[in-house]
């Protein structure tokens, strides 16, 4: 997938897939170099392209490890306590491993006055997981989310990359069945 | 999607006006419908041409806050010794606010030709657009509208060929709430955690990489190439002296038609609620409004009469904020939906200051208490007391941006506190 960007978007990538390598070299590949070659290229400071480049790190492994994190504190000479104080600052960068679909149910308050909380009860029942946590196939993680910017279309859901609005309890089992065949070995 | 309002589009929409059309994202659509030509005009001012008619035009900052755009602009240095950065915030978090998402889902180069219009005004000779990390679909329409408008020669060197050269790079956040404060956004632009920092210095004097910067945001810089190609006095044609221009409405909650409409500022709040949004569904009556989005004060149904203007808002003892009235119908209540809104506030604090960080935490509980039919009268004490600790004592508003729904919640429906009381709690008169 190897694909040269145009430098003004090399840092913006969507960072939420579901199609991930987990053994891939972040920087051991032509696309690798590429990629931090073109993030540095934009900012005047090496330390600007860290959250470019954890978002790179979780695009490719789907999860940042600690081994990811000393990395990138290598290229970009930081220490890799300070890389951790920032990837943990934000909630959507994964420090464990997600399921392959990543479902984020906004509960906020315009969601919660549209019924999130049994849209977000529903997905937990038919994935049969408890909120945070990710079943054992490896298939699905559901998460509560904070304000998904889309309260006009309540209740809004995230799946990996993708949005979906305006979902009801009854629609949750359409929404699952779309997303893919159970894992198969 | 948005809902055209009214019949006569053409005249009353600067915004939205080509929202719903797929075509208006390709650079070609969008030059179809004259897109740039308000760049094409902006390279031959001179930048502090620029600054004033954007000052006379009134527009004031669509992010919040409501600062005169024009001004901000005059705060940077003209004679610059360095380079100086504009800072796009299309971190839209604010719950309630959807509009900066469907600016740039629908149209991205509306955006990235205001980008360029106030890069030029405040001499920056690079913009970093900083977009929320979870609006993915909305990234990718984005980046592709970037790349289109290098390749065109709208970004880069020599911008329309007339010899200014401004570069824009698109920069995604993570999930953090905080990021959309413009101090906040710029230590998180550092490579950093979003923590908001103290001013002064004033970001114009002291801002990201150090440098003089301007944060504006989306929907302000959106409106910049229609007054820079029509002119101040076309753009006071709609809203007050004060509140001058249009602005989009996100409305939600309990609405027969939630959505974004572009209005002109004062209509009153009734008329947007009613009018417009059909009013809560099947014939219910209106509770509560949160008019600017969670971070304003609750009106009541007795005080939707209001203008909707910066001012008129104010008045009303509100805001305007992002312009994102959140209805709460007979049928909901206000304890569940104010402990919604501080949970949320707790999540999102930052974490540096004691007052905000404990503050908020302690509101959620309580009102968490009080959901579960558990509280004690002692704890509405508190929380006016929580009140009185989380304004004005933080570095950022965050903190007092839960102290106006939660103060005036409890001014206006005490009673409900009241009902969810431990049975057999007495109740102070």
């Amino acid at each position: 997938m190897s694909r040269r960007l145009h430098p003004a978007v090399a840092g913006a990538q969507p960072f939420q897939l579901s199609e991930r390598d987990p053994d891939a070299p972040l920087f051991g590949s032509e696309e690798g170099r590429d990629r931090l070659e073109a993030i540095l290229s934009r900012y005047p400071t090496k330390r600007a392209a860290l959250l470019p480049l954890l978002g790179y790190a979780q695009e490719l492994h789907g999860w940042i490890s600690t081994g990811d994190m000393e990395e990138i504190a290598g290229v970009l000479e930081l220490t890799p306590a300070y890389v951790w104080s920032v990837a943990s600052f934000y909630t959507m960068y994964n420090k464990h491993p997600a399921g392959r679909h990543m479902i984020q149910v906004c509960t906020n308050i315009s969601c919660h006055l549209n019924g999130a909380p049994r849209v977000l009860e529903e997905f937990l029942e038919q994935t049969g997981t408890v909120e945070g946590e990710t079943t054992e196939d490896g298939r699905f993680t559901v998460l509560e989310a904070e304000c998904l910017g889309a309260c006009g279309f309540a209740t809004a859901v995230q799946i990996n990359d993708a949005f979906h609005e305006n979902v009801t309890p009854e629609r949750v089992a359409e929404i699952l069945a779309s997303l893919d065949g159970p894992e198969s070995s | 999607m948005a809902y055209p309002y009214r019949d006569d589009r053409e005249t009353t929409t600067i915004l939205s006006r080509h929202m719903g059309e797929p075509e208006a994202r390709s650079l070609s659509g969008w030059l179809e419908r004259g897109g740039y030509e308000a760049l094409r005009k902006a390279v031959q001012m001179e930048p502090d041409e620029i600054t004033d008619v954007v000052k006379d035009s009134g527009l004031r900052g669509r992010g919040g806050a409501g600062f005169p755009t024009g001004m901000k602009w005059s705060f940077m240095p003209s004679e610059p010794s360095g380079p100086h950065y504009l800072c796009a915030n299309a971190d839209e978090s604010e719950p309630g606010a959807f509009k900066d998402r469907e600016i740039m889902r629908w149209t991205p180069h509306l955006l990235i030709e205001g980008c360029l219009i106030a890069a030029r005004a405040i001499r920056a000779p690079h913009v970093y657009l900083y977009v929320r990390g979870e609006f993915f679909p909305v990234i990718r329409i984005l980046n592709q509208a970037v790349v289109e408008a290098y390749e065109a020669g709208y970004l880069g060197e020599s911008v329309c060929g007339g010899g200014w050269s401004c570069d824009l790079t698109v920069h995604i956040g993570a999930g953090a709430y905080i990021a959309g404060e413009e101090t906040g956004l710029m230590s998180s632009l550092m490579g950093g955690r979003a923590e908001p920092w103290m001013k002064p210095p004033f970001p114009a004097q002291r801002g990201v990489f150090g440098a003089p910067t301007t944060v504006n945001n989306v929907e302000t810089l959106a409106s910049v190439p229609g007054i820079v190609m029509n002119g101040s006095a076309w753009y006071r044609q709609w809203g007050s002296e004060k509140s001058p221009g249009t602005k989009l409405w996100c409305c939600s909650g309990n609405l027969t038609k939630p959505g974004n409409y572009e209005l002109e500022l004062g209509i009153p709040l009734g008329e947007i609620i009613h009018d417009v949004c059909g009013g809560p569904p099947e014939g219910r009556k209106v509770k509560a409004v949160l008019p600017g989005g969670s971070s304003t004060a609750f009106l009541t149904a007795d005080e939707l009469d209001c203008v909707t203007t910066y001012e008129g808002l104010l008045e009303a003892g509100s805001a305007l904020g992002t312009a994102s009235p959140i209805v709460l119908d007979e049928t909901a209540e206000i304890v569940p939906a104010m402990r919604r809104i501080a949970q949320f506030y707790a999540h999102e604090s930052c974490g540096q200051c004691v007052q905000c960080r404990e503050g908020t935490a302690w509101i959620t509980k309580i009102l968490r208490r009080f959901e579960e039919g558990d509280g004690e009268p002692r704890d509405l004490d508190t929380l006016y007391d929580l009140c009185d600790q989380l304004t004005g004592r933080t570095i950022c508003v965050l903190a007092d941006s839960v102290v106006f729904p939660l103060r005036s919640s409890l001014d206006k429906f005490r009673h409900e506190y009241e009902a969810l009381m431990r049975r057999g709690a007495s109740v102070p008169t």
